[in-house]
């Protein structure tokens, strides 16, 4: 198997894995895990995508990157939500049914 | 979480998953667009065709991408999080000894990753994440050797690979067209623009890692 299609199926393994966990884990830090291997799948794939001659392609290189940059801010953005989430609701979920507003302000006054 | 729930789950993933997989199979040979990098370098100012795709080439997508570090480290310090607890025990002797080893190490190694960047794998993100590494690091062992400066110079360092790049894009109009430099000064400018974007980068990641902002109360008597 080639170095292309090693690393392009692996990502598209990876992207399947990430988005099934994305819509099945409740906890927020395990879609924002989620989240994650879905963009290290991407990145896979753009690796690949690069390695389809002798010399690699620097664009897609780049492209990964950048896009690193923007998976680590938006992690961060995200766990930085999740926490506050947490403080205000007392829980690290989007369950509607608990965390309703009301809840939200009990939880803040809330010692600890 | 209902079983049909799971299964619609799997199967939307499987395809999708499936369909990338489909994609790359069905991929032709192709050189993709290194060729034109190719051409183009002795026009990009570094030898390293990476590095001239970023900071030249599209250099526009790594303007936006720090301004995404830096807007994300906005919103994180808009949320207003508590200050990391300190840990009930002070941090053993390893780590404290290891931590004063490894720090200057990093700092070194930021610098030479930085320069790096001109001709071979490196440049302002990896330096910055090794910065922000010794940042990590230091705040472990509780030591913040940024405590006493002025928390307005802080955010300006943060902001400053956004503003060196931008000030150097906005030049660049100046007989040319926005992010298009002068090819004999291209070299200068981008290993300027990297300085500035390793410091933000590296103050950034190490301020997301602790997620409050910084502020000029709560220091003294904090430090034991």
């Amino acid at each position: 198997m080639s170095a292309v299609l090693a690393y392009g199926l692996a990502g598209a393994a990876l992207i399947a894995i990430g988005l099934y966990a994305l819509i099945v884990r409740r906890h927020l830090l395990r879609k924002i895990l989620a989240m994650n291997v879905v963009g290290n799948g991407v990145f896979l794939v753009l690796v690949a995508l690069a390695k389809r001659s002798a010399v690699p392609d620097p664009v897609p290189h780049a492209m990964v990157l950048t896009g690193i940059v923007v998976a680590v801010s938006a992690t961060a953005l995200a766990l930085a939500l999740a926490v506050r989430v947490r403080d205000a609701t007392g829980q690290a979920t989007l369950d509607e049914r608990r965390g309703t507003a009301a809840e939200a302000g009990r939880g803040r006054d809330a010692p600890g | 979480m209902p079983l049909l729930v799971r299964f619609l789950a799997a199967t939307l993933s499987l395809a999708v998953g499936g369909l990338v997989a489909w994609a790359v199979l069905g991929l032709p040979e192709s050189a993709g667009l290194r060729e034109a990098v190719t051409a183009q370098m002795d026009r990009s100012g570094v030898s390293h065709p990476v590095t001239a795709v970023l900071l030249n080439f599209r250099g526009y997508d790594t303007l936006l991408e720090v301004a995404v570090l830096l807007l994300a480290l906005i919103a994180a310090w808009s949320l207003r999080l508590a200050p990391p607890g300190r840990s009930p025990e002070r941090p053993g002797l390893v780590l404290r000894e290891l931590v004063r080893l490894l720090v200057p190490v990093l700092i070194v190694l930021a610098g030479y990753l930085l320069w790096l960047g001109a001709h071979a794998p490196g440049g302002a993100f990896q330096a910055g994440a090794l910065l922000a590494g010794a940042g990590v690091l230091l705040a472990l062992v509780e030591v913040r050797p940024l405590g006493a400066t002025p928390p307005f110079a802080l955010r300006l360092l943060a902001a400053a690979g956004v503003l060196v790049f931008l000030a150097v894009a906005l030049l660049a109009m100046w007989g040319g067209r926005l992010l298009e430099y002068p090819p004999e000064w291209a070299g200068l400018l981008i290993l300027a623009i990297e300085s500035a974007a390793t410091v933000s980068i590296g103050l950034a990641l190490a301020y997301l890692f602790r997620g409050d902002e910084p502020t000029t109360h709560r220091e003294g008597g904090e430090r034991t």
